[in-house]
C-alpha cells in the first residue's frame, strides 16, 4: 500500500476530486496548506510599499492506494492539476506498512 | 437666530462627531491584529478628554476675547462655558452653544489624527497624558489663531485677522497641525521594533474603507457646516468638498496603477483622505474645477510623500505626515494659486490675477502653524518620554499592545483553555492575606 500526497493549486481541486472518484478512489484527505516552491511566492502592495508574501495557499490531497493504482493514481492527479503554469504544486508517494478501518477493524487492502 | 442655521450646524456637529469614531476604523484597519483596539483606543480616549477640556477652559482660549498680539484667548472669559446658555447668547444667527459643539468635534479629531503617527508603540497612559497637554498648548491657542475672527467688541486670532490668511475649515489649524505633531512625536518615540525590515501589513482593509467612508460622510459637516449656516457659502463647501475627493481618490489610484502596477483599496481609502484634507481649507475660496485640481494633485502628492518615511528613516506608522501634513500644505498653499473672487472668500490666486498676495499669506500661517506645532510637540513628547515614559518597552510591543496596554483582544482565535474568574473577586481576596 503506499499513500499519495498532492499539494496543488486549491482552484484545481474539484477537478482532480472528480477525475479521482471516476477512477474509482473510494476516499481522500484533503486539507489547506500553504507553501512555496521554486517559484516562492507573490508580492503585495500597501501604499507604494512592496510586502514579499512568501507562503502561498495550496490544497493537500492525500489517498490511499493498493500497490497496483499508485501509478495510475499519481498519472490522474497529474492530469487533473496541470495548468502549465508555475506553481502547479507537487505529487509524491510514501511507502505505508499497514491500514486499518476503524469501524470494522479490517487490515491491509480491505481496509481502502 | 435663524433655526434652519441652527439645524444645519448641529447636524454638522453631529457628522464630525462621526468622523473621530470613523478615524478609528480608518487607523484601526491598517495596524496589525494584535494592536487594533489600542489604535481605537487613542480616538475615543481623545473624544473623552478633549471634549471635557473644552467645555472647561478650551473654547474658552480658543474663542475667548485675547490676552495679547493675537497668541491666545482668555481661559477664565468662558470657563466652564458660563454665560452661554442664556438666550442671547448668539453667534452670528446660531446659539453660541451650537458653535461651540460644533468647533469641539474639530479639536477632538486634530489630537485623534496625531495617533496614527505612533502606533504600536505608545503607552496608553502616557498618550492620555499627552493628549491634555497638547490639547491646552497647542491646539486651543491654535485654533484661536486661525479661526477666531474679531468681532464688535471682540479681538481674535492674529491669523485670521492680521495675516488674513484663508483657512476655512482647518487646513492649518486641523491638518497641518496634527501633522507636524505626528512627525515630532514620531522622531521622539523611535521607530517601531522591526520597522522597516518587518511586513507591517495592514489586518483588515475592509475597516481602512469603511473608515474612509465615514470620514467622507462626517468631512461634509467638518467642511459645508463650517459655513455656519444653511446658505449658498455651505453648498459650494459641499460641492467642492466631493470634486476634490473624487479626483483624490482617481489621482491616488492613478498613480498606484502606473508606478507599483496596481490600483490598491488602501489607495483608494487613502487618496479620499488626502482629497478631503486638502480642500478643507480652500472649500470656499475656489471653484469646483479648481477644487477638482486641487484633489487630483493631492492624490499625487500624497500618494509620493509616503514613500518619504523610508527614505529619511522615520517611523510614522499610519502616514499622519503623508496625507496630513502634506495634505494640508498644499491644500492651503493652494490657496494662494487657484482662489477666485468669483468664490464666497471673494480673492484672487497668482492663477486668477491676484500675484502673490495671498500666496505669501498662505506660506506664512501654514509654516508658522507648522513650526509651532513641531516644536511644541517634540518639547511635550521629550518630557513625557524622559518623565513617565512614552514608549512602550519591545517585549510588550512584539506581544501586542492590546493585551498589555487594556487586558483584551480583537479577535478570539483560540479554540479553548483558560478559565474564568471575577476580576472583582480576585481583588478581595488578594486584599485578605494578611501583611
Amino acid at each position: 500500500m503506499k499513500l499519495v500526497t498532492a499539494v496543488i493549486k486549491p482552484h484545481k481541486l474539484d477537478e482532480v476530486k472528480a477525475a479521482l472518484e471516476t477512477f474509482g478512489v473510494q476516499g481522500m484527505t484533503v486539507s489547506e496548506a500553504s507553501g512555496y516552491g521554486r517559484q516562492k511566492g507573490h508580492t503585495e502592495v500597501y501604499r507604494g510599499a512592496e510586502y514579499t508574501v512568501d507562503l502561498v495557499p495550496k490544497s493537500r490531497l492525500e489517498v490511499l492506494v493498493d500497490d497496483t493504482d499508485v501509478v495510475d493514481v499519481v498519472d490522474v492527479i497529474t492530469k487533473a492539476a496541470a495548468t502549465g503554469r508555475i506553481g502547479d504544486g507537487k505529487v509524491w508517494v510514501t511507502p505505508i506498512d499497514d491500514v486499518v478501518r476503524v469501524r470494522t477493524g479490517e487490515h491491509g487492502a480491505d481496509a481502502l | 437666530m435663524d433655526t434652519g442655521d441652527t439645524a444645519w450646524v448641529m447636524t454638522s456637529a453631529a457628522l464630525v462627531l462621526l468622523m473621530t469614531p470613523g478615524l478609528a476604523f480608518f487607523y484601526g484597519g491598517m495596524v496589525r491584529t494584535k494592536s487594533v483596539l489600542n489604535m481605537m483606543m487613542m480616538s475615543f480616549s481623545a473624544l473623552g478628554i478633549v471634549t471635557v477640556l473644552w467645555v472647561i477652559f478650551g473654547y474658552s482660549m480658543a474663542f475667548g476675547d485675547d490676552l495679547g498680539g493675537g497668541l491666545v484667548g482668555d481661559p477664565s472669559q468662558y470657563f466652564g462655558l458660563k454665560g452661554l446658555m442664556s438666550a442671547d447668547a448668539v453667534f452670528g444667527t446660531i446659539p453660541t452653544l451650537a458653535f461651540v459643539g460644533f468647533q469641539a468635534v474639530f479639536a477632538i479629531i486634530t489630537v485623534a489624527l496625531i495617533s496614527g503617527a505612533i502606533a504600536d508603540r505608545a503607552k496608553f497612559g502616557a498618550w492620555c497624558v499627552f493628549v491634555v497637554i497638547w490639547a491646552a498648548v497647542v491646539y486651543f491657542p491654535v485654533a484661536h489663531w486661525v479661526f477666531d475672527f474679531s468681532g464688535d467688541e471682540h479681538v481674535g486670532g492674529w491669523i485670521a485677522n492680521n495675516l488674513k490668511a484663508l483657512d476655512f475649515a482647518g487646513g492649518t489649524a486641523v491638518h497641518i497641525n496634527a501633522g507636524a505633531a505626528g512627525l515630532a512625536l514620531a522622531l521622539v518615540l523611535g521607530k517601531r521594533v522591526g520597522w522597516p525590515k518587518e511586513p507591517f501589513r495592514p489586518h483588515n482593509l475592509p475597516f481602512v474603507m469603511l473608515g474612509a467612508g465615514l470620514l467622507w460622510f462626517g468631512w461634509f459637516g467638518f467642511n459645508a457646516g463650517s459655513a455656519l449656516g444653511a446658505n449658498t457659502l455651505a453648498a459650494v463647501a459641499w460641492v467642492n468638498t466631493i470634486a476634490a475627493t473624487a479626483a483624490a481618490l482617481l489621482g491616488w489610484l492613478i498613480l498606484e496603477r502606473f508606478r507599483d502596477g496596481h490600483a490598491t483599496s488602501l489607495g483608494a481609502a487613502s487618496g479620499v483622505v488626502a482629497g478631503l484634507v486638502a480642500i478643507t481649507p480652500a472649500a470656499n475660496s475656489v471653484s469646483p474645477i479648481g477644487a477638482i485640481i486641487i484633489g487630483a494633485l493631492a492624490g499625487v502628492l500624497c500618494a509620493l510623500a509616503v514613500g518619504l518615511k523610508y527614505k529619511l528613516g522615520y517611523d510614522d506608522s499610519l502616514d499622519v505626515v503623508g496625507v496630513h501634513l502634506v495634505g494640508g500644505l498644499w491644500g492651503t498653499l493652494a490657496i494662494g494659486l487657484f482662489a477666485t473672487s468669483t468664490s464666497p472668500a471673494g480673492v484672487d490666486g497668482l492663477f486668477f490675477g491676484g500675484g502673490v498676495d495671498q500666496l505669501w499669506r498662505q506660506a506664512v500661517g501654514a509654516f508658522a502653524v507648522l513650526a509651532f506645532s513641531f516644536i511644541l510637540t517634540y518639547i511635550i513628547g521629550f518630557a513625557i518620554q524622559k518623565t513617565i515614559g512614552f514608549r512602550l518597552d519591545p517585549e510588550s510591543e512584539v506581544e501586542g499592545i492590546d493585551g498589555h496596554e487594556h487586558a483584551e483582544s480583537a479577535y478570539d482565535s483560540s479554540t479553548g483553555g483558560g478559565s474564568v474568574r471575577p476580576v472583582v473577586a480576585k481583588k478581595t481576596e488578594e486584599s485578605e492575606v494578611p501583611a
